[in-house]
């Protein structure tokens, strides 16, 4: 084990190089922006001129300390394992000793540093003295200096901000207390350079920065400021305030714009204690309800730009503030949907801001644009208390959540959803986290609500991507089928033979491969897309079916009727014949359909219903071929078949049954469908064609139906059969099963129509197995409309689920397809609870505007912005509150019955503009 | 305020909702009616409160725009125009952020079935034996197709909603009780458990009506006319005189004890507000200089928490309709039972470690999403909602004042802000003030007129009005952050 640390802690000298090297450069770039101010300010400011050409020597000071720094690590390898120790009470914050050995754990009652040592923390000061407990030292947040070993800030949930020197030889390590801020103080930050100065963010709305060599702070901010423009603060004759720099020039800042300073902090003060009175000198809009300014979440110098911080809001602002320049920030921009609880610049790439916020998001933000540009966003589970980056890796952070959720996750910002590393010891949400050292990605520390301390090892966090499923498989629309899988995944796959899937569907899909872009070498997934073949027909019987299909409104034998010659106007045989049956069998048997089919063969083919026509005699042919009804033999059904073309070869089969159930409607059939027996046969093959290859009926299924010869057709025996096909389906394509539904429907019809005269509950069954079938086969539509048109008829006999099974497919297949009134009128003719429901809920029409284009929110006929109504009737000049019709060519509309009116009386435009309108 | 003055102007102009309603019938001919046998419901009382004289309140017809939309609103999501909207109209701006809140706990989206948020509004509202709100919820409940046999009580409705009984009773009187062993009885009741996104639709459902049951009782909302107590079917004729007299002027009447007490304290309560601006300018100004010990601004907190419990009013004159809303109590001699009386000792709950905004927000919009963004809104307009006027001041800053309310109302329930010196509470709330708080928060029912009137004198009734927002809101909170944290505990 020590080998191998030692063989990392190389690989981390050989990383660091580089780094170290960034960090050198770094102050140089430092004074060359510094200096860019200064040249700019130099006119106006007499004193700049001295401040900055104070600051390479400042510079030079922090460059050395940086340079300490990072030969901290280089001195002593960090060393450690993954370990927790208990604390006595929750802990709020934690921050960590820029020697890497030493963390310190704040929280409401407890206030102590520990030594992280190779095995164990081991307490080593508790800082939380004097014998009553003082709300002083319940501490929010804190903080260790960067710089300084023996300086700490803890932020107080009373408001007060408390320093700390541990160098104070009394028990009492307390050093500055500043009770300026009126609410809790949420969070405290040291400069990164800079010794004396300190930043706190409060509840209350104001930002203060504190010299720590005086008795108050120095500047406040207000989170109420708006934006500034570029240097327009110098414009406004403002004394720039620049606490900071050090202390020569501080002094030497005060002594020289002592008035101006004063009047700044005086005001600044007065606004807030006043009552009302203009806040700002500036003339800062105050609205009547203004002075509520928005609690501040937290403040961040940033590390790379010396005046530079930023602080984040409860209304989900983030702000970015020149240090100098109290009176207004530089820049603002809404970050998060409700607060941003934390923020952290990026220690590498000057001008990357993370925040994380209450909507569970961490966004990174670049900041050096003129618009603060979101570069990338991680989707959290939970909202995001904090988030740091990761040293030495570029793209990561770790964060934790506030509530819920325990864990602390490591992110690789490109790959936003999955974390790259996890870390669950905790059993209470997290509150605290820091990487150990500033230079080492591996060690991570952490505090939480369950009172434990812990350090996580980078190499010990489990990975949600190895126990991640990264297949994923989705159908398109028109049977496009795209699967996306590992990489190594595929290629092992179609190295041995084409994917598995292609044997089910050997005609209609080929395999394209679309190499994925490669991840940045994070994970690569290889995207196959299976087309349909672009002649393997498309989906367009569908749509056109779901459009033209009647299921209402009508007498069932109209809209069996309609709907067969819909069927079979698309080609699909197989379904016309089912609605047509489903007529002849549920429509009273004595009248309607006698009449109808007399009616129809007394046309003849000609012109009437040449479906209905074909498919009598197709159907019935075998009848008619065997007059001596019952006993008829095999072989006669047999030579029928002869007669039909092959798709319909099941029909044999279904013959062989005939033999108990057809009755021969001969007298009144026979003459007029002998005479059309060539049409028939010449239109059938026709309508089979697009079926043709997949008509291989299989074998099995012949036996099993030869035994239904001997018994009567009773229901579970159709049963079988129906579920026959499935089993030997496997093999056969679903699609030629059609026939056998059809045949088995004929073989009722002659039942009901002329022998038993058996009720239609009869069947009852048998359309139950029929629409099993086809919902089974895919054809969900064929189902569901039977099941509408139908209605009560064959409700009962299908269990609630299914029903609301099919109805949820089907309705879900019309809204892909985007057939919305299908889908709706579907959706109001379904008799499931479940899904009439599906209207009433999450249903909401959003209608803009047509005048001034904005959303009508309150109310859809009149816009709240320009207070007109949206939608006038042109006839009745009425509002129109439900479906409104419009010409396209005047655009002049209103009710549509009102327009259907008019325009049955007038070829014009009821709006009188002249157009010639037209209603299709 | 502004509405009030609007109100004023407007006030001959148009009829007012119960003239609206007694006109009509005035119009088709009483007599005739009369023959018919029908019997034609009058409106008892005068307007939509007992306690603010109905000229105050915005008359119906008068309103602007904004109002407007907001009547239509809440017209079209209640079928009617209730007696709670016309009075917290005086603050449009919460009551938007309010009817969308309701409209969204009880018509939207959510885990619970119709029927059950309504009964579960009813149980709410009976721990306060508000009958208003009963009524109202007891139609609602039927019309959405409750059963009309668990209005029998509490034990007729499913076992489901009688384990949640419980909380219920928690909830309403003592929620710094609750603990995460009543989440889990609820949660693991076998078949009759509840999940936990219906257990935070219920307890939002819970609070709400609590808290609303005080607005009712805390600004005297009448009954509405359609309901038990809301109407007479006696003829009109015992003072002979029709309900159009009264739209004409003549009920004033009524009102005058009401004024020529106001008028006898006129110069006393003027001094009040005088006072307590006087108060609030040393406050604010000292508040710097003398820095108070740590210890004593810990023991402020608790001689405040302590001395909410004495505040309480003698005087319980008023009987309280003890009509059928009773049926759904079990244990009526469950009340308010002051914080950290009897000696038990309930640790002080920190705001700073658990707070609405924070984690309170986070678990509701987790559990019911939207939930927790729409109360969220609703308690920062409540919180922030200011005119910056007091009484007949203007442009002053009443950001201390709303947050002693506050702060002293969770006080009451045991809620300390870390940052916050309980002394101000003691010098900006008078004692009729806190007695008017202390019983609109812990027992809304024995709230008077006399309690109403007494304090604040000189403040308007759209002031008032706002107080009552500030403590519905307040008590909310309060609940659901017990009831929340709860649920954390739970849940981890």
């Amino acid at each position: 084990m020590g080998k191998t640390r030692t063989t990392s802690a190389e690989g981390r000298e050989r990383q660091r190089l580089p780094a170290r090297r960034f960090r050198t450069t770094s102050p140089a770039a430092l004074r060359a922006d510094s200096v860019d101010g200064g040249s700019l300010l130099a006119p106006l400011l007499g004193l700049t001129d001295r401040a900055f050409s104070d600051c390479p020597d400042l510079a030079d000071g922090a460059m050395e300390k940086m340079s300490r720094v990072t030969t901290a690590l280089g001195g002593s390898v960090l060393t450690g394992r993954t370990m927790h120790c208990h604390l006595d009470a929750p802990a709020n914050a934690i921050s960590v000793c820029r020697d890497a050995a030493q963390v310190v754990v704040a929280g409401r009652s407890i206030f102590k540093i520990y030594a992280i040592e190779e095995e164990q923390f081991v307490e080593k000061l508790n800082l939380r003295v004097g014998r009553k407990p003082s709300l002083n030292l319940s501490c929010a947040d804190v903080v260790w200096h960067q710089m300084d070993e023996n300086l700490l800030a803890t932020a107080a949930t009373n408001g007060v901000v408390v320093t700390w020197n541990l160098g104070r030889p009394s028990r009492n390590k307390q050093d500055q207390l500043f009770t300026e801020h009126k609410r809790t103080v949420n969070k405290v930050c040291f400069h990164p350079t800079e010794a004396h100065v300190l930043l706190s963010g409060s509840q209350d709305g104001f930002m203060k920065c504190f010299d720590l060599r005086r008795k108050d702070s120095v500047s406040t901010f207000s989170g109420e400021a708006t934006e500034a423009g570029p240097w327009e603060w110098a414009m406004a004759g403002w004394v720039p305030v620049l606490p900071v720099l050090s202390c020569h020039i501080l002094r030497l800042h005060h002594s020289f714009a002592h008035g101006p300073t004063q009047d700044a902090e005086s005001t600044a003060n007065g606004s807030r204690e006043s009552w009302g009175c203009p806040l700002y000198p500036l003339g800062l809009c105050s609205g009547p309800q203004a002075g509520q300014s928005e609690s501040v979440r937290d403040v961040q110098f940033s590390i790379r730009d010396y005046f530079t911080f930023a602080s984040t809001f409860e209304n989900g602002n983030v702000q970015l503030w020149d240090i100098r320049r109290p009176d207004r920030c530089e820049r603002m921009f809404t970050a998060h949907n409700g607060p941003v609880f934390c923020c952290d610049w990026h220690p590498e790439d000057r001008g990357w801001l993370a925040t994380g916020g209450r909507d569970k998001m961490v966004k990174v933000w670049d900041v050096t644009t003129h618009r603060a540009k979101e570069m990338h966003c991680v989707q959290t589970i939970a909202s995001v208390a904090r988030v740091k980056w990761r040293p030495e890796c570029r793209h990561h952070l770790a964060t934790c959540s506030m509530m819920v959720d325990h864990n602390i996750y490591v992110w690789d910002v490109r790959r936003p959803f999955v974390p790259a590393a996890m870390f669950e010891e905790h059993r209470d949400v997290t509150t605290g986290i820091a990487w150990r050292h500033p230079h080492d990605p591996s060690f991570l520390l952490s505090g939480s609500k369950d009172s434990s301390l812990c350090q996580h090892l980078f190499r010990d966090a489990s990975q949600p991507v190895e126990r991640a499923n990264p297949e994923g498989l989705c159908y398109g629309l028109f049977g496009d089928l795209a699967f996306a899988a590992k990489e190594s995944l595929v290629a092992a796959e179609s190295g041995r033979k084409p994917y598995a899937g292609d044997r089910r569907h050997p005609i209609f899909f080929k395999r394209k491969l679309d190499p994925a872009e490669p991840f940045a070498g994070l994970a690569s997934s290889a995207l196959s897309v299976f087309e349909t073949e672009p002649g393997g027909g498309g989906m367009r019987w569908f749509v056109d079916t779901a459009e033209r299909y009647a299921l209402a409104g009508r007498p069932l034998a109209e809209l069996c009727d309609h709907n067969a010659k819909v069927a079979r106007e698309l080609g699909r045989n197989q379904v016309a014949q089912t609605w047509t049956m489903l007529r002849i069998i549920y429509c009273s048997p004595g009248l309607v359909p006698t009449a109808n089919l007399n009616h129809s063969v007394g046309k003849g083919g000609s012109c009437g219903l040449p479906l209905m026509n074909s498919f009598n005699l197709k159907d019935m042919a075998p009848g008619l071929g065997s007059e001596t009804r019952l006993d008829r033999s095999k072989g006669d059904a047999r030579s029928d078949t002869v007669l039909l073309d092959s798709s319909a070869t099941l029909i044999t089969n279904e013959d062989n049954e005939e033999t108990e159930g057809s009755d021969v409607p001969a007298d009144y059939l026979l003459g007029d469908v002998e005479g059309e027996e060539d049409e028939l046969y010449l239109l059938d093959p026709e309508h089979a064609h697009p079926e043709d290859p997949e008509c291989v009926l299989p074998q099995e299924a012949f036996p099993l139906r030869h035994e239904i010869v001997d018994t009567p057709p009773g229901p579970e025996h159709l049963q079988d059969k129906a579920d026959s096909p499935h089993v030997s389906g496997s093999e056969a394509d679903v699609a030629s099963l059609a026939p056998v539904d059809s045949s088995f429907s004929l073989l009722s019809v002659s039942h009901a129509l002329y022998d038993s005269r058996l009720p239609p509950d009869f069947f009852g069954v048998l359309v139950r197995d029929m629409l099993h079938f086809y919902a089974e086969q895919g054809d969900v539509q064929m189902a569901v409309s039977v099941l509408i048109v139908l209605g009560e008829r064959v409700r009962k006999d299908i269990d609630e689920q299914t029903q609301e099974h099919w109805y949820t497919s089907y309705i879900d297949l019309l809204q892909r397809f985007r057939l919305w009134n299908v889908s709706n009128e579907v959706v109001k003719l379904s008799t499931s609870r479940a899904v009439s429901c599906l209207n009433q809920a999450s249903t909401t029409l959003h209608v803009n505007c047509s005048h001034c284009k904005r959303p009508m929110s309150s109310r859809g006929w009149v816009c709240d912005r320009c207070h007109r109504c949206a939608s006038m009737c042109a006839v009745c000049h009425h509002v129109v509150k439900g479906l409104f019709v419009w010409c396209q060519g005047c655009s002049h509309g209103g009710h549509l019955q009102h327009i259907m009116k008019w325009l049955e009386g007038s070829s014009h435009c009821p709006a009188g503009c002249g157009h010639l309108c037209e209603y299709s | 305020m502004r509405l009030a003055a609007a109100a004023n102007e407007a006030y001959t102009a148009p009829l007012a909702v119960s003239g609206l309603l007694g006109c009509k019938q005035c119009g088709g001919g009483r007599d005739q009616d009369e023959e018919l046998g029908i019997r034609i419901p009058r409106p008892l009382g005068q307007g939509p409160s007992r306690f603010i004289p109905e000229k105050e309140i915005l008359q119906v017809g008068s309103e602007d725009a904004q109002m407007h939309a907001l009547f239509a609103d809440s017209f079209a999501a209640l079928g009617r125009l209730d007696n709670i909207t016309l009075v917290m109209v005086f603050h449009p701006q919460y009551l938007e952020s309010f009817l969308k809140t309701q409209h969204y706990l009880l018509q939207m989206d959510g885990p619970l079935p119709l029927h059950y948020r309504h009964y579960i509004g009813i149980m709410a509202a009976a721990r306060h034996q508000c009958s208003y709100l009963v009524n109202l919820h007891v139609n609602d409940f039927l019309h959405v197709g409750g059963d009309p046999k668990w209005l029998n009580g509490l034990e007729n409705a499913p076992q489901k909603l009688q384990n949640l009984g419980e909380l219920n009773k928690v909830l309403a009187h003592r929620p710094w009780l609750i603990t995460k062993e009543h989440i889990e009885g609820l949660l693991k009741a076998e078949e009759h458990s509840w999940s936990l996104a219906e257990l935070v639709h219920a307890v939002v459902l819970l609070t709400h009506y609590h808290s609303l049951a005080s607005f009712t009782f805390g600004c005297g909302i009448s009954p509405e006319i359609h309901c038990d107590g809301g109407h007479t079917f006696r003829p009109p004729s015992v003072s002979n005189y029709c309900i159009c007299d009264i739209t004409n002027g003549n009920h004033s009447v009524d009102e005058m004890p009401v004024n020529s007490a106001e008028n006898v304290s006129v110069s006393d309560s003027f001094f009040e507000v005088e006072a307590l601006m006087e108060k609030m300018r040393q406050l604010q100004e000292c508040r710097d200089e003398e820095e108070a010990s740590q210890e004593e601004m810990a023991s402020r907190f608790e001689i405040e928490k302590r001395e909410s419990m004495f505040v309480f009013s003698s005087d319980d004159e008023e009987v309280t309709p003890a009509r059928a809303v009773s049926r759904h109590f079990e244990d009526t001699s469950y009340g308010y039972k002051d914080f950290s009386r009897h000696g038990m000792h309930v640790p002080t709950f920190r705001v700073q470690d658990y707070c609405w905004e924070d984690h309170g927000y986070s678990l509701v919009n987790r559990l019911y999403p939207d939930v927790g963004q729409l109360i969220d809104e609703k308690f920062h307009i409540a919180y922030n909602l200011t005119y910056n006027t007091m009484a007949m001041h203007k442009d002053v800053d009443t950001s201390m004042l709303r947050r002693a309310i506050w702060n002293y109302i969770h006080c009451m329930f045991g809620i300390r802000y870390d940052d916050y010196d309980y002394g101000e509470i003691n010098q900006l709330l008078d004692r009729s003030f806190k007695v008017y708080i202390k019983t609109i928060v812990c027992t809304p029912e024995k709230v008077t007129k006399r309690m109403y009137d007494s304090f604040w004198r000189q403040f308007k009734h759209s002031e008032k009005v706002h107080v009552n927002l500030l403590l519905i809101e307040a008590r909310m909170q309060a609940e659901l952050l017990y009831a929340l944290r709860a649920i954390t505990r739970y849940m981890t």
